[in-house]
């Protein structure tokens, strides 16, 4: 695991600029409160957990720097400037990128058609299906993807864990600096779990800030650098990986404090 | 497991599936193809008035105005949305054209590009609706398809109006592009119009992004894809596609018939099922349309030569289509 980590070129000890960086992020649905000043700073080349319990806002906040729900207070920094995310589309102009848990994949393409969704390659106003579909296989080789067999195969033939991989190749495709995980490897079993952390972890080596929700303490705890622990609405602790224990991180996400980390006594019996 | 090994299974049989998958892709159309073949063969053998080139431009020309309905709803179908508005709004462009052309006099170069956009924007309003609105496609088609067949009365007092005094307006459908070739205009109209719209489906951005909404929505969305606007392209090329069908039916009838029209929409949408287009979307293709259309007009054509009744060519093509839609479903699933 140590292995792994001393790969990557970020020293947890000395962070390197967030390429992303949210402060004081607030966000209302109505009467209901979900994010509380949350501040997150998502580095280039490390792999950041998220972590939290049912409920805690995980999702809320990875839409929220999707620009699917634009946040109602604080800022939002990218490679220093402040920037706003109010659609999808200004995400992705950035370069950020987001995995979602339901994945989204349409069925009847294939793994081109859907790699190059919404941002398609033509030639003459006609798509250039030829070149289309060279950078994806380069993407999926370079990614080291093996388990694909032809890039023409319609989704809806592919394994959970091979639309998982299509789902994060997509993401790369585009030179993305940021690349949002929400939950890749809920659904998958063993030898496909492993290889969505495989890939997770090469996102990092190419010099991507990986941003990964887990459920699962093992994925958490292999893969990530770091690891913030968001507790009803509230980061309460952001922490190297290396410096944590899996009951620490338990513990967080339960209670929302560990000893001396996340809340203060005091605001969390005012909680 | 090497770094070579593993460039080479990612690039080899992508090559090898490619083929496969564009081969699987076709096999519905080969399918319905092959009905088609199956079905004019046996009228073939059956009578001696079926295969000769007399009857074989009659089967095209009769295809044309089915057709044209077919081929535009295709991409509203592949979208994942349903158009029964095309049969009506047929007749209401076909009347416009007569108002514009009979009644006020405009030449014809104004008044059938003027009709045909008058589709366009029958489209452009059942695109709002279902879209900036949110009303399921089949009401908001449905509603459309009553406000056009009412229209189409009153803007012609509910009488049929007669192109007989506009120069050149019949030969739209019935004259011969090469003089003495019995090979209506109006065949090439929709042989043309087919390909414009198959290269729209299958070539362009549009088409690509019409089978992503109609297969995933929602992803689509998130893929950054404008899905209303999408929408609301596909209604407006099916509403050109009904303003088309309105120009040439009247020019084969030499009028424009306010009351008909009703009833063209299942028959398009029976085509275009027959062809291979999955009526919850995303798949489908303007060849398998034509195809579609073509077999309901041999069966038509064929059975009428046989001295069937009308009665029982209906009965026969409903038949059909329940056949080639559980065929089409087998075939799925046993793939799946």
């Amino acid at each position: 695991m140590n292995d792994q980590r001393a790969g990557s070129p970020a020293d947890p000890t000395e962070p390197v600029r967030p390429v992303l960086r949210l402060s004081g992020v607030n966000k209302s649905f109505g009467p209901v409160h979900v994010l509380h000043d949350v501040d997150l700073a998502v580095r280039p080349g490390e792999v950041t957990a998220l972590v939290g319990d049912n409920g805690a806002g995980k999702s809320t906040l990875v839409k929220c720097i999707a620009g699917i729900h634009p946040v109602d207070g604080g800022s939002i920094h990218f490679d220093g400037e402040p920037v706003r995310i109010t659609s999808p589309k200004d995400a992705a102009d950035l370069g950020i990128e987001v995995v979602y848990q339901d994945l989204a994949l349409a069925d009847n393409l294939d793994i081109v058609q859907n790699m190059f969704l919404g941002r398609e390659r033509t030639r003459g106003g006609l798509l250039d299906e030829t070149d289309m579909e060279r950078a994806a296989r380069d993407t999926l080789a370079s990614l080291s993807v093996r388990t694909v067999a032809s890039v023409r195969t319609p989704v809806s033939a592919l394994s959970g864990g091979q639309r998982q991989t299509v789902a994060i190749a997509k993401a790369v495709l585009w030179n993305s600096r940021v690349v949002l995980l929400d939950e890749p490897t809920a659904a998958l079993g063993v030898a496909q779990t492993r290889q969505v952390l495989d890939l997770v972890r090469r996102l990092a080596e190419r010099g991507l800030g990986v941003v990964l929700i887990s459920h699962n303490m093992n994925d958490v705890f292999e893969v990530a650098d770091r690891i913030a622990t968001l507790y009803l609405g509230r980061l309460v602790a952001e922490l190297p990986t290396r410096d944590t224990t899996h009951a620490q991180v338990v513990e967080l996400i339960t209670a929302g404090r560990s000893g001396d980390l996340g809340l203060p006594r005091a605001e969390n019996v005012a909680l | 497991m090497t770094a070579t090994d593993t460039t080479d299974t990612v690039d080899h049989p992508a090559r090898r599936g490619g083929l496969a998958g564009a081969a699987r892709a076709r096999l519905q159309q080969l399918l319905a193809l092959a009905s088609l073949l199956v079905i004019g063969a046996f009228f073939s053998v059956a009578s001696p008035f079926f295969l000769t080139y007399g009857n074989f431009t009659a089967i095209l020309f009769s295809t044309v105005v089915i057709g044209t309905l077919a081929v535009g709803t295709t991409l509203v179908i592949v979208s994942g949305g349903i158009d029964l508005s095309l049969g009506t709004g047929m007749a209401l462009c076909a009347v416009v054209a007569g108002v514009l052309m009979v009644d006020l006099g405009l030449p014809l170069a104004v008044g059938v590009p003027a009709a045909i956009l008058f589709g366009g924007l029958i489209g452009l309003v059942n695109g709002l609706n279902v879209t900036l609105l949110g009303i399921p496609p089949f009401i908001a088609t449905l509603a459309m398809m009553l406000v056009a067949g009412g229209l189409a009365l009153v803007l012609s007092n509910s009488a049929p109006i007669y192109f007989t005094d506009v120069p050149g307006y019949l030969d739209i459908s019935t004259g011969n592009l090469v003089p003495g070739v019995d090979f209506p205009n109006a065949v090439l109209i929709l042989l043309v119009a087919a390909v414009v719209a198959g290269l729209v489906l299958s070539r362009t951005v549009l088409g690509r992004h019409t089978y992503s909404v109609g297969s995933n929505e929602a992803a689509t969305a998130l893929s950054g894809v404008d899905v209303r606007r999408v929408k609301i392209a596909v209604y407006v090329l099916a509403g050109l596609f009904t303003g088309l069908a309105g120009i040439l039916i009247s020019a084969r009838l030499g009028s424009a018939q306010p009351a008909t029209g009703m009833g063209y929409e299942l028959q398009a949408i029976a085509a275009v099922v027959i062809g291979g287009t999955s009526l919850s979307g995303g798949r489908g293709s303007v060849v398998g349309t034509l195809i579609g259309a073509l077999i309901i007009s041999v069966l038509n054509n064929g059975l009428q030569i046989m001295s069937i009744p009308q009665e029982w060519q209906n009965v026969i093509l409903g038949c059909v289509i329940l056949v080639a839609v559980y065929a089409d479903m087998l075939r799925r699933r046993r793939r799946g």
